[in-house]
């Protein structure tokens, strides 16, 4: 072994290129892992949209969902509670639902497509516990005081939403309910996830 | 000279579990290079083999992606037990129903393409015989005494068995099938399919079956292609880091 | 940032013998500078345990181990999720790739004597790594729940089957059901995924650990130990860096070359690697026509057919295996490597290559009257290769050895 003649700067140069392709190689390579890991054809093909019939729900009836594995509200607001929305304008943290919470086509005063029909997510925007749907007449059970006009109350943190699912000031929640892609198949049907028909 | 042959077919076979049931008359290998092929084989697929046999593992919509198909093709002419594109190819038969219909319930086609060899699978739907002995009609040659019907038959017809006779050495007669022939013509083939044989027909549904083995075949040769680039051109730098280095040694 | 990197290593190694165990094991370990192609076996077996053990992770992501389960999560993985289709393949090429490295490092150790003295603990820590590894194997083999898996499983338990006395209840007691089932293929995955990977990097460690105390053999199957500089370094010594680590990636990129090829052009490899009657779901009603073991375990399994009583198949199979522990003490020559050794162990040698070949290949075929009466003859050398050594070796026409290895 002699240590004459040796090209420091060749291998400085081949031992950097050899680092540099091999650690491409070894980036590349984890791509394949990292995507296994993400959603699978089935997992998508369950989290599909969903139709929903609605025509039979009752005014103040909440219905409950599933579309990708997640609970959605539709709850059909009768005249007199959705008179009681603009009242709670002073007291929701995002009256104007201002925060990107909902599709263009639900930034609206009721927060929906229909005023009588509620669509949202069912996870508190907090840490995504499902709230409860408390209506006004039930507020005793749950302290919420005489002033509740009905909302959703989540039980790990005490958040609270109005009948839009806007979120009250001064509760850990951070922003409104969300609304889901959703578009109104006939007067009845509802296709929740999908809003592909809708113009915007 | 001979047992070199032997071996090589044995060496050459001996993974091909099924081959020892019955001779191939056909020779056959799958080409997935031709979509509309791939296409006119899933047609017959839905068509015919999917009323009795599943495919569970193979999801509409995959198919669709694979072999071009739009998903309101799919819809129209493809999917008749559901109208969830992202679902799996299921029959509404069950297993207990199969299972009294035809003695055993039609097995799940998704991988028998990988399971029988496509080979196999040619010759399974070109050579249905009638058979007066069996409850189905109809025998056939490489898969003896099997329980399906001739599914098939409108689009090849009936065939006969021509037999060929022979005196064993025990003085006994002995039967064996010399070759199949068609003895009734399809009557009218069904619109879709008046402009092609039946061999092609056979050939697209198998090439399809190969396909519905394995759906990452149509793809994974091209990503082994670029890996195999990729390592060869690491190898010329190693190759020289090494060479660079091991001149200290010699 | 050189500097900060150093200044770590520093606050490192005041604290844990980063740099020692780094000289000790790598930077500073003489290795003969003789290494030839046989040399690059054992990095490449290690290559594989990695890829085994990462593919074989993310494979229990989406496996499911319940019967009415395992077959269709397989199929599950193979076209639903994102590119499981690459790590199953990974991990199927990669099973039978690890035999191919592990037989080829074995084979080098036969042709250059590395079992022999001071290495005979290498060499038994080997030949465990080499139980775990077919152990490994045939748990993870039924895991598709294919009818191959099935079956054979059922036959390699009946195995236990054919001792004396504890035979039934022990192979009861594996299965824990009277066939295999769902709860056999449950305690497998365990096995598999957990218990005898953990036991098989214990041991590649004490394999390395070992190996480094007493030093590499070479094609010359000379001591480089014995000729030293004033400094203590063997003459005939290279530091594995840089020098092993730029020539073994060499090896190692021509081997990934190999097989990634089969991984995307030949993952099923003729039915070699993936069987055909595996993609048939378990049927414990019916068996397959032609039942045989995948390729790495035919040679055993051509001799168990060999012999005509069962007990005694079973015997002489594990005897098969078990013999290489004893080539440390079966071998009584003085030279270590083929390139010195006489006529007798040549011959020996080779007569034992073609038989370990011919049973592999036996093993796949019918058991015909022709194939059987073939299996016997070459199990008879195989087993005379061992039992013969200690007097063809002791008795050889060795030649001379010389002091310094050749380049």
């Amino acid at each position: 072994m002699s240590a004459d003649g040796i090209d420091i700067n060749r291998r400085r140069f081949l031992t950097t290129t050899a680092s540099v392709a091999g650690g491409a190689g070894a980036v590349a390579t984890s791509l394949p892992f990292i995507a296994t890991m993400t959603p699978s054809a089935k997992t998508r093909a369950i989290g599909a949209p969903v139709e929903v019939e609605i025509g039979d729900l009752q005014p103040g009836q909440l219905r409950i969902a599933q579309w990708q594995g997640k609970p959605v509200w539709i709850l059909r607001r009768s005249d007199s509670s959705l008179g009681t929305i603009a009242e709670q304008d002073d007291v929701v943290a995002d009256p104007e639902s201002e925060r990107e919470q909902q599709p263009d086509y639900a930034k609206n005063e009721y927060r929906s497509i229909k005023p009588e029909y509620l669509i949202v997510l069912g996870l508190c925007t907090h840490l995504g516990c499902s709230p409860t749907y408390v209506s006004r007449d039930q507020a005793s059970n749950h302290n919420l005081g005489s002033e509740w006009k009905g909302g959703f109350f989540c039980p790990c943190h005490g958040s609270r939403f109005d009948l839009a699912g806007r979120v009250y000031s001064g509760v850990p929640a951070p922003t409104n309910l969300v609304v889901p892609p959703h578009m109104y198949l006939s007067d009845t049907r509802v296709l929740i996830g999908d809003d592909s028909g809708v113009a915007s | 000279m001979r047992i070199y042959i032997l071996l090589t077919v044995l060496l050459f076979n001996s993974g091909w579990l099924f081959a020892a049931e019955g001779e191939m008359l056909y020779e056959f290998s799958p080409d997935l290079t031709d979509q509309q092929a791939l296409q006119r084989g899933a047609r017959t697929f839905v068509n015919y083999c999917q009323t009795c046999h599943s495919a569970s593992y193979m999801r509409y919509n995959r198919m669709g992606e694979d072999l071009g198909i739009p998903d309101d093709v799919l819809l129209e002419n493809f999917m008749f037990g559901t109208d969830k594109v992202g679902d799996t190819m299921e029959i509404a038969m069950s297993a207990e129903d199969g299972e009294k219909y035809f003695g055993i319930a039609p097995p799940d086609l998704s991988v028998t393409a990988r399971a029988r060899g496509a080979e196999w699978l040619y010759n399974y739907l070109m050579t249905f015989y009638l058979d007066p002995a069996k409850p189905t009609g109809v025998n056939n040659l490489v898969f003896r005494d099997v329980a399906m019907p001739h599914v098939l038959w409108e689009l090849q017809g009936w065939q006969s068995a021509v037999y060929h006779e022979e005196t064993g050495e025990d003085g006994e007669l002995v039967r064996t099938i010399d070759h199949l022939e068609i003895t009734s013509e399809p009557a009218s083939k069904p619109q879709a399919y008046q402009g092609e044989s039946y061999e092609q027909t056979v050939s697209d549904l198998v090439n399809f079956m190969v396909y519905l083995g394995e759906p990452i075949q149509l793809k994974r040769k091209s990503y082994g292609v670029w890996v195999i680039l990729y390592l060869v051109f690491l190898l010329v730098i190693v190759y020289f880091l090494k060479k660079e280095y091991w001149k200290d040694v010699y | 940032m050189i500097k900060y990197i150093l200044a770590l290593r520093d606050w490192i190694d005041a604290r844990f013998p980063l740099m020692e165990e780094w000289n000790k094991h790598v930077g500073q370990y003489y290795a003969p500078k003789n290494f030839n192609f046989w040399y690059y076996f054992g990095v490449l077996s290690m290559l594989v345990l990695v890829i085994q053990i990462v593919t074989g992770i993310w494979l229990t992501m989406n496996y499911k181990p319940a019967a009415d389960l395992a077959f269709s999560s397989v199929e599950y993985i193979m076209r639903d999720v994102e590119w499981g289709w690459w790590i199953r393949y990974m991990h199927s090429t990669g099973a039978s790739a690890f035999f191919i490295v592990v037989y080829l490092h074995m084979y080098r150790a036969m042709l250059y004597g590395s079992y022999k003295k001071p290495r005979e603990l290498v060499w038994l820590i080997g030949m465990l790594i080499y139980f775990t590894l077919m152990g490994e194997a045939f748990f993870g083999y039924l895991l598709p729940w294919g009818q191959m898996s099935y079956w054979g499983a059922q036959v390699i338990i009946s195995l236990f089957g054919a001792l004396p006395i504890i035979g039934d209840d022990l192979s009861l007691w594996i299965r824990g059901d009277f066939v295999v089932s769902d709860v056999t293929l449950n305690r497998f995955f365990a096995l598999h995924v957990i218990a005898l990977p953990l036991v098989l990097c214990g041991l590649v460690v004490a394999h390395i650990l070992a190996l480094h105390e007493v030093g590499s053999n070479n094609p010359d199957g000379i001591e480089i130990k014995e000729h030293k500089d004033e400094n203590g370094i063997p003459l005939d010594g290279i530091p594995f860096h840089p020098y092993y680590t730029v020539k073994d990636t060499v090896g190692v990129v021509i081997f990934m070359i190999l097989f990634v090829s089969v991984v995307f052009f030949w993952p099923e490899m003729n039915g070699y690697f993936l069987e055909h009657a595996n993609f048939v779901p378990a049927d414990p009603l019916k068996t397959p026509e032609h039942i045989a073991p995948v390729w790495y375990f035919t040679p055993f399994y051509a001799i168990l057919r060999a012999v005509p009583d069962q007990l005694g198949g079973v015997i002489a199979m594990g005897l098969a295996t078990v013999l290489f522990c004893f080539l440390p003490w079966l071998d009584r020559s003085k030279v270590k490597s083929i390139r010195y050794r006489g006529t007798k162990y040549k011959l020996a040698l080779t007569a034992f290559t073609i038989s370990f070949v011919a049973l592999g290949w036996l093993g796949m075929q019918p058991a015909t009257p022709f194939f059987t009466m073939l299996a016997r003859g070459f199990s008879v050398i195989y087993f005379l290769f061992f039992l013969l050594m200690p007097f063809y070796t002791s008795t050889d026409n060795d030649k001379p050895v010389p002091d310094r290895v050749r380049v």
